[in-house]
């Protein structure tokens, strides 16, 4: 698409600081990318746990491992919470967009190092406090916050009289600012740091998704702080009633704030793996993206109509049959951008060389999974169907299928394809694979029974449900099993790279490979572009005229 | 509605319901290892379950045609077979088509989607009227048409007493809420403390209990029988353990059941015995 000259063979300084000044003051963007990454999984780990233990008590009628009921809805509402705010926003935005959106535009670093390190910084933080809350009084029936993810008044406020979710709201608001920190830097670095030459069309579709993500996270965070903040004054003895109807509050009020904020946070950790997954298809193709404007501007509409579709997560709760038809309608028009990512990824990959490494096996099954988590929310979308199928086993079969098979797929797929650019090493091909089958088989075995689950009326967040749910439920928890091995040999893929270190070279992946990181040495010197690249038309490719 | 099933694979959605019958032959409740919906009790889950079914097709169509271009390209392009990759980055008359036709087909949805959506959510002139409370954590009914009929608390039963009862665990409670059936009930919800959710999957009905706020919806019960629901908004500890249990009467046992002050006598246990419902005689022998 381009052709990219300037290069940078000149010495600059390597030399890295000392251990403790470099990954604990660290102001370097790959430094802070790999701290997020390695954040996340120990997140990821955390947040896995807490789902397997669900999954085990699950797999037979009663109550097998937890001590109460509450302990349960704890570890619900804590994986729900975990996983979001400290699994997949750190590894997807933190971890790749740190590593990568600086080397792609050819910019040296972030636009403001120290914010960067006061982001990542943040986030152990408001983790400690949410593991905090796990052994604080939460309500009246034990330890920990149970009230979902969704955290709805008065559950939260009179329900939860105890310490543990004013941890929760702490931690979560130290996340937020993190989050919109993060943002306030890639908005600032990708609109004034390009590369000269790199125009906002040239520049590579995960830049695209990260800077949209930034303007959805600058936007929805802040409402969720104030719905937080309002919450905690709520909690105070004497304090407010913005939610209490008994001092002239509303408590649907606060769903709509956090639905305000919560529908976009789904398209914030969808977008950026939607721009890993365009890389890996172009590169693995050995084809430029089809359609980029179209791309680009796709996840540019979902961004936007994402911000007036909240209310399609309350169709029950008793809102004006009108706007519940509004709200029916702009949900349904997301489908159309999002069917334009699909088709074109497909046409892609039409015409394309294919290779079947890792990464690009990761990614189809992003797509096979994606689509189905997507026709999924079409049905949802129907605020009438909605009303059977609204807090039933479906509706967590499908934010699983578009998220934790979606974005998680996401993040594996990015993790394998750069890899060898982070690390300077390749993972063992045997181990990725056995990683990549398991984890493919083990999700599609939890979740697709969870369908069958919610259409036969199964509701979420029960530790305990009627004999005839068995079947299903115990399928889904064998799907935990096996999942929780293919986790197994994404670790043992981990040392084993690490031990072995099978040196890779500055574009491993061949000719496919084209943006900025493949220019680099793997992994990057510590400082890249002193000179700044320069990107021109290139002259063999005619069709670059056409799209502007 | 009729005309929508007439022009998109109406016999695809005719399949569809056999395949849902064969699963549904158990009523008001879920059915064992169940993949579908439960089978309808109202007028309004049997149009949701058309909507749904159509949509259904809709999407199948959508996962069939993706997954056969996918495997297509995986095998014509690989590698092997195409080591060559074409420059193509662009067509225009194709983004355009697959730009338009998404919005058509979300357009076939929309309107059977809002017929329902106006039907489910206007009520329609109701002839009776019940009241649900829900408080942490256990149902409460009212007739606020009939004054001789005490509040009724709906507690589940526990397990060694569903078991002696026959009944199922986790669904069944100790007082029903009674209903006449081929009646239009509006229903009233609201709560006293968290928020609960009053839902029967058989009834197309899900609707919030929000404290400060009565919401209403309605059903209209085909057939006598009982049916089984679970809350579905998360309110605390007892969340899984607070079921909805509606039994559907004959008007005449209903009206027997209001003149006796809310309960079922012998007599009526009797009646309805030789009525051979048996439904009825369970639930006066459970009195």
């Amino acid at each position: 698409m381009v052709a990219i000259s300037g290069n940078d063979t000149g010495s600059y300084g390597d030399d890295k600081p000392s251990f403790f000044a470099r990954w604990f003051y660290s102001t370097n963007h790959k430094d802070i990318g790999t701290l997020y990454l390695i954040f996340g999984i120990i997140s990821g780990l955390i947040g896995g746990f807490l789902s397997f233990m669900m999954r085990m008590e699950l797999g037979e009628p009663g109550i097998q491992f937890f001590t109460n009921e509450h302990q349960y809805l704890v570890f619900v509402s804590m994986h729900g919470l975990i996983m979001i705010f400290f699994m997949v926003m750190p590894a997807l935005i933190g971890g790749f967009g740190n590593w990568f959106v600086p080397i792609m535009i050819g910019a040296p670093d972030m636009a403001f190092p120290r914010m960067n390190n006061l982001s990542f910084w943040l986030l152990p933080t408001a983790l400690i406090c949410l593991l905090v809350s796990f052994v604080l009084p939460g309500s009246a029936s034990g330890d920990g916050f149970g009230g979902g993810w969704v955290m709805y008044p008065p559950l939260s406020t009179s329900g939860s009289p105890g310490p543990a979710f004013d941890f929760i709201i702490i931690g979560l608001l130290a996340a937020g600012f993190s989050s919109i920190f993060g943002a306030i830097n890639f908005i600032t670095t990708i609109l004034n740091m390009r590369a000269p030459g790199m125009t906002m069309h040239k520049m590579p579709l995960f830049a695209w998704s990260v800077l949209v993500t930034a303007f959805l996270l600058l936007l929805a965070l802040p409402v969720l702080a104030a719905a937080l903040f309002m919450l905690f004054t709520d909690r105070i003895d004497g304090g407010t009633g913005f939610f209490d109807p008994a001092r002239g509050g509303d408590p649907q009020m606060f769903q709509h704030l956090f639905w305000f904020f919560g529908h976009p946070e789904v398209y914030i950790m969808i977008l950026p793996a939607f721009g890993i997954i365009s890389h890996i298809v172009s590169t693995f193709s050995k084809k430029p993206i089809f359609g980029y404007l179209g791309m680009a501007y796709a996840m540019v509409a979902i961004g936007v109509v994402g911000f007036v579709v909240w209310a399609h997560h309350m169709y029950t709760i008793g809102m004006d049959v009108n706007l519940k038809a509004y709200f029916l309608a702009a949900t349904l028009v997301i489908a159309v951008p999002t069917g334009v990512k699909i088709f074109s990824w497909l046409a892609t990959m039409w015409g394309g060389s294919i290779r079947y490494t890792i990464p690009m096996q990761w990614a189809l099954a992003f797509i096979f999974l994606f689509v189905i988590g997507g026709v999924t929310g079409v049905v949802l979308a129907n605020a009438g169907v909605d009303t059977a199928l609204h807090d039933t086993y479906y509706v967590v079969a499908h934010f699983h299928y578009v998220l934790s098979m979606g974005a998680v797929f996401g993040i594996f797929a990015g993790f394998y394809y750069w890899f060898g650019k982070m690390f300077g090493i390749m993972y063992n091909k045997f181990l990725a694979a056995a990683h990549f089958w398991l984890f493919f088989i083990g999700v599609n075995v939890i979740f697709f029974p969870q369908h069958f689950l919610g259409m036969n009326g199964m509701p979420r967040r029960y530790v305990d449900y009627p004999a005839d749910f068995e079947l299903w439920n115990h399928v889904s928890t064998m799907g935990a099993m096996i999942t929780l091995l293919g986790v197994v040999f994404f670790f043992l893929m981990l040392i084993e790279a690490f031990i072995v270190r099978r040196k890779v070279g500055d574009n491993y992946w061949g000719e496919g490979a084209t943006t900025l990181e493949w220019t680099l040495s793997s992994p990057p010197p510590y400082h890249q572009f002193n000179t700044l690249p320069r990107i021109d038309e290139d002259p063999t490719e005619h069709d670059a005229d056409k799209m502007h | 509605m009729r005309f929508l099933k007439a022009i998109l694979g109406g016999s695809a959605i005719a399949g569809l319901s056999a395949f849902a019958a064969h699963a549904q032959d158990v009523v008001g409740r879920p059915s064992e290892g169940g993949m579908w919906f439960q089978k309808p009790a109202t007028p309004v889950m049997e149009q949701l379950q058309d909507v749904h079914n159509l949509v259904f097709v809709i999407i199948c169509a959508i996962v069939v045609l993706v997954v056969s271009l996918m495997l297509y390209i995986m095998i014509r392009f690989r590698e092997k077979a195409n080591p060559v990759p074409s420059k193509t980055s662009h067509n225009t008359m194709i983004e355009i088509v697959w730009t338009i036709a998404p919005v058509v087909l979300l357009l076939v949805m929309v309107v059977p989607s809002m017929q329902l959506l106006y039907y489910q959510d206007r009520l329609p002139e109701t002839e009776m009227t019940v009241k649900v409370v829900g408080n942490t954590w256990n149902w409460q009914y009212s007739y606020p048409d009939y004054e001789d009929i005490d509040e009724i608390i709906s507690n589940p039963l526990d397990e060694t007493q569903a078991q002696e009862e026959g009944v199922p665990y986790l669904l069944a409670t100790d007082a029903p809420l009674v209903v006449p059936v081929g009646t239009k009930v509006k229903v009233l919800v609201t709560s006293v403390s968290n928020m609960h959710s009053w839902a029967v999957p058989s009834f197309g009905v899900k609707m919030d209990a929000v404290p400060g706020l009565v919401n209403e919806t309605w059903f209209e019960v085909y057939e006598e029988g009982t049916y089984y629901g679970q809350c579905s908004e998360i309110c605390g500890i007892r969340h899984y353990f607070m079921p909805v249990e509606v039994r559907a009467v004959s008007q005449a046992d209903f009206n027997q059941w209001v003149a006796n002050g809310g309960s079922f006598t012998e007599a009526v246990a009797d009646n309805s015995e030789n009525q051979t419902t048996s439904g009825v005689a369970t639930l006066a022998a459970r009195d």
